[in-house]
C-alpha cells in the first residue's frame, strides 16, 4: 500500500518525530516501499493461527515485592541533560 | 613466538598458563593493533588504560594461583552493552554522552572470568543494518579487499560489524555481538569468521540498549569453532534480571566439540535459495554437504514452506517493538536534548535530531503496524506468520539434529552499495533471519572464498537450548573447510 504524506506526518506525530515538509516526500516514498514488500503476507491463510509474541517457553516468573535497590538518586540522574533537586526538568507543562 | 594478535582464545589461554607471555603482553600487542588499524573504524571508544588495569589484575590473580575461564583475554565489546564507567553510545547521536551506572550482565559476567576490556565496537546504530554504514560514527571497514576492487572499501556487515572487523582483523581476539535477525551471523560470514546467535533466552539482555526484544540475544564473535564455544559459557548463564533469561545450567560447550557427527541427520532446506544468488554461494553448500556426509553424516532434504515470509514478518514485528523500546529516548533522562518550547516539541526535537534516517524509517513503520486501524492487518498477521514459521521448524527436527544452510546470499559489498532502497539492505538477511524468529540457536562458519576472494560462511541451525549440536557441527564443518583465515 502507498502511504500519502498527510499518514506519514501523523505517524511521526505519533512517534514524536519532527519531519520537516522537505524530508516527507523522501521518508513517504522509504516507508510505502517498504509497507509494499510486507504486503505478501496477506497471501498467506492464517485463519485460527495463534499469534506468537514470544518464543520464551515459560510464562513471566514472579517475585516478592520487595525492595531490591534504591536510595541512588545520583545515579539515576546521573545521565540526565537537566535536572534539580533530584528531579529531571523540562520545560514548564503546567500553566 | 607466535604473534600474539594471531593466537586463538583457547592457544593465548594455553600461552597464559605456561606463562610464555603476560595479560598485559597480549592487551599490549592488542592495543597496539588498535593503533594501527584506525581506519577500519572498528571501535567507537577505545579503552586503553582500563584493559592494561585489567590485564594486570588478571595477572595478579594468575600468579597467586587463581584460575579463570577467560583470564587476561582481551575483548571487543559491541556498543549496545552497557559498561559502567565507559561511554555507551548504541552508534546513535541520541546517546551523546550516555555513560552507564551499570553493567550488563554478560559484560559482567566476561569480567568475572578475567576477561579484558579493549574498547567498544561499532554497530548500525541501534544494530539496525546489515552493513555498519547507519553507525553516527561512520561505518566500520571489512579487513578484506575483493581481488577485482581492491581500492573499493567493503562493509564488514552488520549489525555486529565493528566487532567482526575487530575480529577479523586481529585487533582483539575475540567480540561480544548481539543478533536480532542476522546482526552477529551475517557480520561473521562477511569478515571471515565464526559467529553464533545462541537459543533465545540463554544470554542475559540485561543491560543491553534494546532493539526489539522478543528477537534480540547476545553471542561470541571469535575465530574458531572453539573459541565461540569458551566465550559462550562464559557470557551465558540465567539471569533473574531479564525476565526471559531462562534458568538451565549452561553446558560444558567446549567439551561438545567431539570431531564425531556419525550417524546425525542434517536437513538441507530447500527454501534456502535466493533470487539472484551467486552460484559460488550454492555450490560452497553442495561441498558443506559432502564435508558432513564424509564425515559420517547423513543429509537429508526438508521443506521450511515458510521460508520466504520470514524476512517481510521479521520487518513488520522488529519495527514494532523498536518503535515501543526507543520511546525511551526523549531528551528527558539521558543523552542528546535540543530544547523546545513545549515538552512536546523538546521530545520532537530531540528526535528528529538524535536519530538517524534508518532508525527514523523503522520507529515510523512500528508506529504504523501498531496504530489503530492497522494492528490486524498487520502486527497481528505476523505474529501468526511467526507461528507458522517455527511449527516449519518444529517439524523439520522431528525428522533432523541440526540444518546446513548459507549464513547470507552475497558476499561483503562496497561501502555505500544498497543505500538507495531499504529493501534492498534488508534481503542481506533473508538465511538469517527465520532463525532468529523461532529463537533458535544458529551458528555461521567461514567455509570459502567468493571469486573475487571474499569470505563465505555456512550456518548451522539446530533445536532450542542445544548449543552442543551446533557446535559439534559448526567444529567439523571449520576443519573440512580448512578456511585460509586471514583477510
Amino acid at each position: 500500500m502507498a502511504l500519502d504524506k498527510a499518514t506519514v506526518a501523523r505517524i511521526a506525530r505519533l512517534a514524536r518525530i519532527k519531519l520537516p515538509d522537505a524530508d516527507q516526500e523522501a521518508m513517504t516514498g522509504d516507508l510505502s516501499r517498504i509497507l509494499g514488500f510486507v504486503e505478501q503476507l496477506s497471501e498467506v491463510p492464517t485463519e485460527g493461527v495463534p499469534p506468537m509474541s514470544s518464543v520464551a517457553q515459560q510464562g513471566l516468573r514472579r517475585r516478592p515485592d520487595t525492595v531490591a535497590d534504591g536510595r541512588i538518586p545520583e545515579k539515576v540522574l546521573g545521565n540526565a541533560p537537566a535536572s534539580t533537586g533530584g528531579f529531571y526538568t523540562v520545560p514548564k507543562v503546567v500553566e | 613466538m607466535t604473534e600474539l594478535t594471531e593466537l586463538t582464545i583457547a592457544g593465548a589461554l594455553d600461552g597464559l598458563d605456561k606463562g610464555d607471555f603476560t595479560a598485559v603482553d597480549l592487551t599490549r600487542a592488542h592495543l597496539d593493533a588498535m593503533q594501527a588499524a584506525g581506519s577500519l573504524n572498528a571501535f567507537i571508544t577505545e579503552t586503553p588504560d582500563r584493559a592494561l588495569d585489567m590485564a594486570r589484575n588478571a595477572d595478579a590473580r594468575r600468579a597467586r594461583g587463581e584460575v579463570e575461564p577467560l583470564g587476561g583475554i582481551p575483548l571487543a565489546i559491541k556498543d549496545l552493552f552497557c559498561t559502567e564507567g565507559v561511554l555507551t553510545t548504541a552508534a546513535s547521536h541520541i546517546l551523546d554522552g550516555f555513560v552507564p551506572r551499570y553493567e550488563s550482565t554478560v559484560s559482567a559476567n566476561l569480567w568475572r572470568d578475567g576477561a579484558v576490556l579493549l574498547g567498544k565496537a561499532n554497530l548500525d546504530e541501534f544494530a539496525m543494518g546489515s552493513s555498519t554504514t547507519t553507525s553516527y560514527y561512520g561505518p566500520a571497514v571489512n579487513p578484506w579487499v575483493s581481488s577485482e576492487r581492491p581500492n573499493a572499501k567493503l562493509v564488514a556487515g552488520g549489525s555486529s560489524g565493528g566487532s567482526a572487523a575487530a575480529v577479523s582483523g586481529r585487533l582483539a581476539l575475540g567480540a561480544t555481538g548481539t543478533d536480532t535477525g542476522g546482526s552477529i551471523r551475517q557480520p561473521a560470514s562477511f569478515c571471515g569468521i565464526v559467529g553464533m546467535k545462541p537459543t533465545y533466552g540463554r544470554c542475559s539482555r540485561w543491560g543491553i540498549v534494546a532493539f526489539a526484544s522478543s528477537l534480540d540475544q547476545a553471542g561470541p564473535m571469535t575465530r574458531t569453532v572453539r573459541d565461540a564455544a569458551i566465550l559462550l559459557r562464559s557470557m551465558a548463564g540465567f539471569d533473574p534480571k531479564d525476565s526471559t533469561s531462562v534458568n538451565r545450567p549452561v553446558p560444558d560447550l567446549p567439551a561438545a566439540l567431539t570431531g564425531d557427527i556419525r550417524g546425525m541427520r542434517i536437513g538441507i532446506p530447500k527454501e534456502y535459495r535466493a533470487d539472484g544468488m551467486p552460484d559460488e554461494i550454492e555450490t560452497l553448500w553442495q561441498q558443506g554437504i559432502a564435508w558432513i556426509r564424509d564425515a559420517g553424516a547423513e543429509p537429508v532434504e526438508i521443506s521450511l514452506p515458510h521460508t520466504k515470509y520470514a524476512l517481510p514478518t521479521y520487518y513488520i514485528v522488529a519495527p514494532a517493538e523498536a518503535s515501543s523500546n526507543l520511546a525511551r529516548y526523549d531528551g528527558v533522562r539521558y543523552g542528546l536534548r535540543v530544547p523546545g518550547d513545549s515538552i512536546q516539541e523538546l521530545y520532537e526535537n530531540t528526535r528528529a535530531a538524535g536519530f538517524g534516517q534508518e532508525v527514523k524509517r523503522r520507529v515510523l513503520i512500528g508506529t504504523y503496524v501498531l496504530s489503530a486501524g492497522y494492528y490486524d492487518a498487520y502486527y497481528l498477521k505476523a505474529q501468526q506468520l511467526r507461528t507458522l514459521i517455527a511449527r516449519d521448524f518444529d517439524a523439520a527436527f522431528e525428522k533432523v539434529d541440526a540444518l546446513l544452510a548459507p549464513t547470507a546470499p552475497n558476499a561483503a559489498f562496497p561501502i555505500g552499495e544498497k543505500e538507495d532502497d531499504p529493501v534492498a539492505m534488508y534481503l542481506n538477511d533473508v538465511f538469517t533471519v527465520p532463525a532468529s524468529l523461532a529463537g533458535l540457536p544458529a551458528i555461521s562458519v567461514p567455509s570459502g572464498l567468493s571469486a573475487d576472494g571474499l569470505p563465505l560462511g555456512l550456518q548451522v541451525i539446530g533445536r532450542p537450548f542445544d548449543e552442543e549440536t551446533v557446535l559439534r557441527v559448526a567444529d567439523v564443518v571449520e576443519t573440512a573447510a580448512a578456511f585460509p583465515a586471514r583477510p
